[in-house]
């Protein structure tokens, strides 16, 4: 059954946060570093929402994920550019350091990693985000050994913070090309055994597609539903 | 009114004015969001049970429910990311029709509505009687799939959908609010779209 999250996890209300570093290293996507005023830490796994105003008053808004860890004096967001995303497309190709932005957060209870529970962690692509913020906190904690990473990108110049991600040891199945000694395809039972361990919680992020079929992997896997955390985002990729 | 961001004006100068703010028309698509794993629910053992501050406490099977007044909703959705679907159609039946069989007393004010999966939501009685609310088993005259909360899912298309249940099983009547799971997780306990009430606080 679906449990409570974190109880008390901690929530923002609107800041205006200073464009500190842009940086674009993965293509159709940016990295936004954000100095945050009055900002309250949040919890790995928790996203912000970034909210533009246009001269007329019109605003636009959506929620990103985090990948810094509360430790990190600036908040980073990683932005996928949607080719027709009213806000994505500003903040990959418009923003500038020195801007400011509207943004709300933290917010979330639920997709959110306590810091000391086995987890494991299944992405589809961008989707890896919150599990970058993930990793960096069990690096600063020193347990990383709570954490296995498996992601599963198109390609592998696709996949975002692709060296902290191969340093912690995540298995990387890409569908187009190979990875590693590892043939093209899509993440299988036989990628996650070796990952799956009793008393883990399971955390599946990307997009509706991904999210659908890795969870029933993982419930073939015998992961009991009550232990797999979901976050979906984008499109319905086809799903009616 | 917010300072301009610098060099944004919007793509959509001429807004529909079914759109509440903040949201964009998501047009043909209809995304899916869950906190969990889809549940594959057959119908013959799909039940709803309306219980707590009532009167007569009921159970409904798929073909009792089925037996109620059909009853449609044809309108707009909108989800809290900010997504809204124009013109949608939902066939099934009013929450009014079952809170008449389970008869509501003088203290009910709220309603806890409970999914399959666990997953909770709060609403006030007044969210959902009057034709506000339904529950709902056919998407565009077809069946409800699972992804989008099928077999039967709640509806209330006037608040944000995570209100929607998906996977619906029991209608819980209270005397006093408790937040669901989104409303523990720092969405907001009513979620009128029309007033951007999107998180606590709002």
């Amino acid at each position: 059954m679906l449990g409570a999250g974190v109880a008390g996890a901690p929530s923002g209300g609107w800041r205006t946060a200073t464009v500190a570093g842009v940086r674009r290293s993965v293509p159709r996507s940016v990295q936004l570093r954000l100095d945050v005023a009055d900002r309250v830490d949040h919890l790995p796994g928790q996203h912000y929402v970034v909210r533009l105003t246009a001269p007329d008053g019109y605003t636009a808004q959506r929620s990103y994920s985090i990948a810094s860890a509360p430790g990190d004096p600036l908040v980073e967001l990683f932005v996928e550019r949607l080719d027709d995303g009213e806000v994505s497309t500003h903040l990959a190709d418009v923003v500038e350091p020195g801007d400011e932005l509207e943004v709300r957060g933290p917010i979330g209870g639920w997709f959110v990693w306590d810091g000391a529970t086995p987890a494991l962690l299944v992405a589809g692509g961008s989707g890896v985000v919150p599990f970058v913020s993930m990793l960096r906190t069990a690096r600063a904690l020193g347990r990383t050994d709570l954490l296995r990473i498996a992601v599963s990108v198109r390609e592998l110049e696709l996949l975002p913070y692709a060296d902290e991600l191969w340093a912690a040891g995540a298995l990387v199945a890409t569908t187009r090309e190979p990875s590693g000694i590892r043939p093209a395809g899509r993440l299988s039972a036989a990628d996650l055994v070796p990952l799956w361990e009793p008393g883990q919680t399971a955390f599946v992020c990307g997009s509706a597609a991904f999210a659908g079929a890795a969870t029933r992997l993982l419930e073939t896997l015998g992961i009991p539903a009550a232990a797999i955390r979901v976050e979906q985002f984008g499109p319905s990729g086809g799903a009616t | 009114m917010p300072t301009p961001t610098r060099g944004f004006l919007g793509r959509r100068r001429e807004r529909d004015p079914r759109l509440p703010p903040g949201q964009y028309d998501v047009g043909a698509d209809w995304p899916v969001l869950a906190a969990e794993p889809t549940p594959r629910i057959a119908p013959e053992t799909w039940s709803i049970t309306v219980d707590g501050r009532v009167e007569n406490p009921t159970t409904w099977s798929w073909d009792e429910a089925h037996r109620l007044p059909p009853s449609e909703y044809r309108g707009d959705i909108h989800c809290v990311t900010t997504w809204s679907k124009f013109d949608t159609r939902f066939t099934g039946i009013s929450v009014d029709s079952l809170l008449e069989v389970a008869r509501p007393t003088a203290e009910a004010q709220f309603v806890m509505a409970t999914s399959k999966t666990g997953y909770t939501t709060n609403l006030s009685l007044a969210d959902v009687t009057g034709g506000k609310a339904w529950l709902v088993w056919e998407f565009d005259g077809r069946p409800l799939t699972p992804e989008h909360g099928g077999p039967v899912r709640l509806l209330v298309p006037h608040l944000y959908f995570w209100k929607s249940a998906k996977w619906i099983s029991k209608l819980s009547l209270l005397a006093r609010d408790q937040p669901g799971f989104w409303e523990q997780n720092g969405y907001h306990d009513r979620g009128d779209p029309w007033r951007q009430q999107r998180y606590q606080g709002d």
